[in-house]
């Protein structure tokens, strides 16, 4: 029950329109219940035995009567269902808007122990189901609802035993369809391995595509398409035939129906225990009773899915967000880039501490190198200085400010990142190097580019800087060494006074990276940079060198210095000795 | 679109088609049969003519009945069948068709694309097929059968029952026709927003890290606005149909009795009749309604035909030869002369004027910064693009004339990243030649240094390898993908900075391995690093692509700058495969670049 009023929450603003819309479908439905007997009253007016002349005037009074209460339930049914997609486009276009501005909200402990598809699965096709539950069940469940009892109480005042007779059929229906639709669901589930089986494949085939071209191969990979996609074929047409027969048993069983009051109206008739306008109203309510009974039936299962599925919505709606910015933010006076980090801790879990004690100091303008094994820290001494994790313990200061006492964005704005694995998003390469610097001229991304040693291949592209990039359906497809210099333009062209490069040179060469390093001295002379390696080959030119094993500083100095002292950095130097 | 797509491939199971539209029509004139025989029991009870008539009238209902769910079974199985052949068809085209394709083709679209093109797409098409076989085909059929029923009965009511079709038909058309842009709008800005939203989330640390979170927020709002509104519009003409076919619905019935009225008192017509009437009116309406219902369903079955056909009518960018060399050339002679290459509408070429010749026997070296153009070389070689200026020759012979078995069977190239499939170790060895023998496997194994590992695995041989060799490092893959090309035996071998994803040590060995093991085989090496090339017969320097030098690696350390600053060392610090090898995003340059 919590789930179904946390779901309905969500639907809070819409509340008034829903339930306008709810009543007014409501109040058409009820009048449209009623013209099936108004008519039946016309029919028998007609046959009724009255001497001399038909009275026309008395058929049209009762016609026009027909006419007028199906135009008003036709208009409160059309305003009803406007006010129903008003309601819920409107509730969920403001979910989909919360739903994003809560993922920028979210912290990264959370977001990096997601799958990268299961936050945007809850954003679009949780979402999806949602929308599309809501739309039936408000379009639908009150129609059906009043359209099934109004015609119950019809046919009651009709004919209490007919009503009866057919509604015994109403258990057979049901029961014939949850048979068919259990063993459809087995068949659904027969069609999804199949079509995941073909997928796989064809995925492989097509991802391989390449290798198996020039290895002249294809015909064996064909052989094993063609026996997945016959799998698919009689799977599907299976599926397809079990859940399709729900209508042909369900309209048989209906016509039974129809076959019964037809025989037993014809009889009464003749009796004279109804008369024929009745019969002909009775004839048209067992004809409308079927439809919402099966709406009805299906939205069963697409309740069941809607809440599932609004649940995972709120479950993400519900997760505890980064701590806001503090009330009487402070910010340094000059943004000259010195870092210091006091006896820092952090750890994902109480147990297994990530950083312990870290302290250092930078003076502004240096260069800092950060090495060590993968799993020493290096990038989350990045994520503590831009505050994408909070220290556990101790403190980061940026120009002698405490950086938990600065709001995020001033702090971001003094301190660059390029990390290792190059973002970029659908739009063209300009665009891309822009984003740090919106407004940014295109001679200003050019130099930038070029600083970055990226123009040359950038020209050589099909658009050149327009060449759009990121994108769903393929792309040029760029190295990994060229998406690393688009990501360095960008950072040069933001021009923050903390630069750090987390592994953002790894897919350069030598020369490419050294140029890149130069550039870097030069824009960045008098300011800080952090240079998170794995090589050492790029390290060795810095002011300091930290290397970084389990969480704390094992060394810290010079190259000289620490080739010096033998230790850790110095056995790492030998293992891998200069030519 | 989908008439272009659909219309051949029906054609293929007419007989199978015309028997379902048999068995509609047996079912429809079932249908609609049904009114008239509840007429004559209402008309039998009015007269008081006994129960055995209305008896005898119930049966043939309920014999009409079991006839109608007969046809409507066999419909549906008829329906079913036929359209997940033709899906099954349809798949199988595209399929072929993208194994026809050039590399380049295939990454323009992109693998993932290209996937739901063949599942997806068909998916969609298929449903609509079945849509059409079992219900909209009926809508017609109904439309006929009732007017010819009726027109038994009486002729003035049933030009009423024909006139109610476009009352209904008309302003549904209409509301359809404004409806359908709209759905494929909205169809697009959801995939819009979803877009953004997958980039943000992936993004996410270079969004706040840039503090454009707010930009975000806008951006994304754009499209969320759009698709309000387009759902909206969407749901505003949707809300016409169902009070739309109600009113039209009731005012003809009401019209039936009027006129019917009229006839009765005059004595034209029986009551059975009326309410005979009164049942096709509602059966002809819902025919029209389901078509309507076609027509709304219709816009993403298009889409989908669209981005088949998309897929369908892409040709392959490298042309064939008209009197291709069909047998693959066994010297290995490789010759590049005056190559360059450049984009369509690209400002600066990628290449110019490359000049190369590798002997058999001879392991040439490329080497070159990031964007110099090495990858494109060996494109160029296995005829992912075509040279713009100059040609490559292998034993004399232009590639472009060489038929693609011919170039396969004489050029092998191991990827920067290769893909290994599922499978097992042999399977992959003997991608490029079924037939080889265990022996010759290991002897490939153990020139690509990856005799030892093999040996370790639990199966050896045959150990399994899961989809693109996810259960092994990407310096085992790498080996692997070297040991597979060996297997193949070319004349010709590319080797695409096959250092870059192993250890230093390991690079070394492999390089003398295959130094040893390429007696009278023709090498071209690529590396990003002096160190990775130093030990080929001859390097060629390669800048902005352009040759800047050539030589042995003394003669270009003494002599060539570029060389030299490649040449600096940049040992790992833990020995690990360096991070773009390990990440899985898609930067494998040869057979990469659109």
């Amino acid at each position: 029950m919590t789930a179904v009023r946390r779901l309905a929450a969500l639907f809070h603003e819409e509340r008034l329109t829903l339930a306008a819309a709810l009543a007014v479908c409501a109040t058409g439905a009820a009048l449209a219940v009623s013209g099936p007997l108004l008519l039946g009253r016309a029919t028998d007016l007609l046959l009724a035995d009255t001497p001399g002349p038909f009275d026309f005037t008395a058929l049209g009074r009762l016609l026009l009567l027909v006419l007028a209460v199906h135009a008003a339930a036709a208009l409160l049914n059309l305003l009803g269902v406007r006010l129903a997609v008003l309601a819920v486009e409107r509730a969920v276009a403001r979910l989909r808007e919360r739903l994003q501005t809560k993922i920028a909200r979210l912290p990264f402990g959370f977001l990096d122990a997601q799958p990268r598809g299961e936050v945007l699965s809850r954003a679009t096709n949780d979402l999806d189901t949602v929308a599309q539950t809501a739309h039936q069940v408000v379009g639908q469940t009150v129609n059906s609802l009043v359209t099934i009892t109004g015609v119950l109480v019809m046919t009651c005042l009709l004919s209490p035993e007919l009503t009866l007779l057919t509604l015994a059929l109403v258990p057979v229906t049901a029961l014939a369809t949850r048979a068919i639709t259990r063993r459809a669901r087995r068949r659904f589930t027969a069609q999804a391995t199949a079509a995941g089986a073909l997928t796989a494949h064809v995925e492989e085939m097509y991802t391989g595509h390449a290798e198996l071209r020039a290895f002249g191969r294809g015909q064996s990979a064909t052989r094993d398409f063609d026996r997945h996609n016959a799998d698919l074929r009689d799977a599907a047409a299976g599926a397809q035939l079990l859940a399709g027969s729900v209508e042909p048993v369900t309209v048989f069983l209906g016509g039974l129906g129809y076959v019964l009051v037809a025989v037993v109206g014809g009889l009464r008739i003749a009796s004279g225990s109804m008369t024929v306008g009745e019969v002909q109203a009775f004839v048209q309510y067992v004809r409308q009773f079927n439809q919402p009974m099966a709406q009805l039936a299906g939205l069963t299962a697409l309740v069941q899915a809607g809440i599932a599925a609004g649940t995972r919505i709120v479950d993400l709606l519900d997760t505890e967000e980064q701590p806001p910015d503090p009330p009487r933010p402070e910010r340094p006076a000059a943004s000259r880039g010195a870092v210091a980090f006091e006896r820092v801790c952090f750890s994902y879990a109480p147990d297994r501490p990530l950083i312990e004690e870290l302290s250092l100091e930078v003076r502004p303008g240096r260069t800092v190198a950060v090495v060590g094994p993968t799993g020493a820290g290096k990038s989350t001494l990045a994520d503590l200085l831009l505050r994408f994790h909070e220290p556990s313990a101790g403190r980061i200061l940026l120009d002698g400010v405490d950086t938990a006492a600065m709001t995020r964005a001033d702090l971001r704005s003094r301190v660059g990142l390029v990390l290792q694995d190059p973002w970029l998003f659908h739009g063209t390469i300009e665009e891309n190097i822009a984003y740090g610097r919106p407004g940014a001229s295109p001679a200003q991304v050019e130099a930038a580019a070029r600083t970055a040693r990226a123009d040359h291949f950038v020209r050589t592209l099909p658009l050149g800087y327009r060449t759009v990039i990121g994108g769903d359906d393929g792309e040029p497809g760029l190295s990994a060494g060229e998406r690393q210099l688009i990501t360095i333009a960008r950072a040069f062209l933001a021009d923050p006074a903390v630069l750090v490069l987390d592994e953002a040179t790894s897919a350069l060469d030598a020369r490419t990276e050294e140029l890149v390093r130069e550039a870097l001295t030069a824009l960045r002379s008098g300011r800080t940079t952090f240079v998170i390696a794995h090589r050492l080959g790029s390290v060795r030119d810095a002011d300091t060198i930290l290397v970084l094993r389990n969480g704390s500083i094992a060394e810290q100095g010079t190259h000289e210095e620490l080739l010096a002292v033998d230790g850790a950095y110095a056995r790492l130097h030998l293992a891998h000795p200069s030519p | 679109m989908l008439l272009r797509l659909l219309r051949t491939r029906v054609r293929l199971h007419l007989r199978p088609v015309g028997l379902l539209l048999l068995l509609q029509l047996v079912q429809t004139a079932a249908a609609v049969a049904l009114p008239r025989l509840n007429a004559a029991i209402v008309d039998q009870g009015v007269a008081s003519g006994g129960t055995g008539a209305i008896l005898r009238s119930g049966g043939a209902m309920l014999g009409l009945s079991a006839v109608q769910v007969a046809c409507t079974g066999g419909v549906l199985l008829i329906g079913s069948r036929v359209a997940a052949a033709i899906a099954h068809d349809l798949r199988a085209s595209v399929f072929r068709h993208v194994r026809s394709l050039g590399p380049r083709e295939v990454a323009r679209f992109g693998a993932a694309s290209l996937v739901s093109r063949t599942v997806g797409d068909v998916q969609q098409v298929q449903a609509l097929v079945l849509l059409v076989l079992v219900v909209t085909v009926a809508a017609p059929l109904t439309l006929v059968c009732g007017v010819v029923l009726a027109y038994g009965q009486d002729p003035a009511l049933t030009a009423l029952l024909v006139l109610v079709v476009p009352a209904l038909g008309v302003p549904t058309a209409f509301a359809v026709r404004r409806m359908r842009p709209l759905l494929r709008g909205g169809r697009t800005a959801l995939d819009e927003a979803a877009r953004v939203l997958r980039e943000q989330i992936g993004g996410q640390r270079v969004v706040r890290s840039f503090c454009r979170e707010e930009d975000e927020a806008r951006r994304f709002a754009v499209h969320n606005g759009e698709l309000l509104s387009l759902s909206l519009r969407t749901g505003r003409l949707m809300a016409l149909m169902s009070p739309l076919s109600g009113l039209v619905l009731n005012c003809a019935g009401v019209a039936v009795l009027w006129i019917g009225g009229h006839r009765i008192t005059g004595g034209g017509l029986s009551a059975g009749a009326l309410i005979a009437f009164l049942g096709y009116l509602s059966q002809v309406l819902s025919a029209v309604a389901l078509t309507a219902y076609l027509f709304v369903a219709l816009p993403r079955a298009e889409v989908s035909a669209e981005r088949i056909l998309e897929v369908l009518d892409t040709a392959a960018s490298v042309p064939q030869p008209r009197k291709p060399v069909r047998a693959p050339l066994r010297g290995g002679r490789l010759e590049i002369r005056d190559a360059g290459f450049r984009h369509p509408d690209a400002e600066d070429p990628v290449l110019t004027g490359v000049g190369l010749t590798a002997a058999p026997g001879e392991t040439v070296g490329v080497v070159g910064p990031t964007g110099s153009g090495k990858s494109t070389l060996l494109n160029l070689v296995l005829r992912l693009h075509d040279t713009t200026t100059g040609t490559v020759r292998i034993d004399g012979v232009d590639i472009r004339d060489l038929a693609p078995a011919a170039l396969t069977g004489t050029v092998s190239v191991v990827p920067q990243r290769p893909t290994l499939f599922s499978g097992t170790i042999a399977d992959n060895l003997r991608l490029g030649r079924p037939g080889a023998t265990e022996d010759e496997l290991w002897r490939a194994l153990e020139t690509a240094q990856a005799r030892a590992f093999v040996e370790d695995l639990d199966g050896a041989l045959l150990a399994p390898v899961r989809q693109g060799g996810a259960n092994l490092s990407g310096g085992q893959r790498q080996r692997l993908a070297i040991a597979r090309a060996l297997v193949a035996d070319p004349a010709v071998l590319l080797l695409d900075d096959p250092a870059s994803a192993l250890d230093q040590a390991t690079a070394a060995a492999l390089l003398a391995a295959l130094a040893r093991a390429n007696t009278a085989r023709t090498v071209l090496l690529t590396g990003r690093r002096a160190d990775a090339v130093r030990d080929a017969d001859r390097i060629v320097v390669l800048e902005a692509g352009r040759v800047v030098g050539t030589g042995t690696h003394a003669q270009l350390l003494a002599g060539n700058a570029t060389y030299r600053a490649l040449a600096r060392s940049r040992p790992s610090v833990d020995g690990d495969a360096p991070p773009p090898d390990a990440a899985d995003d898609d930067a494998a340059p040869v057979g990469g670049r659109a």
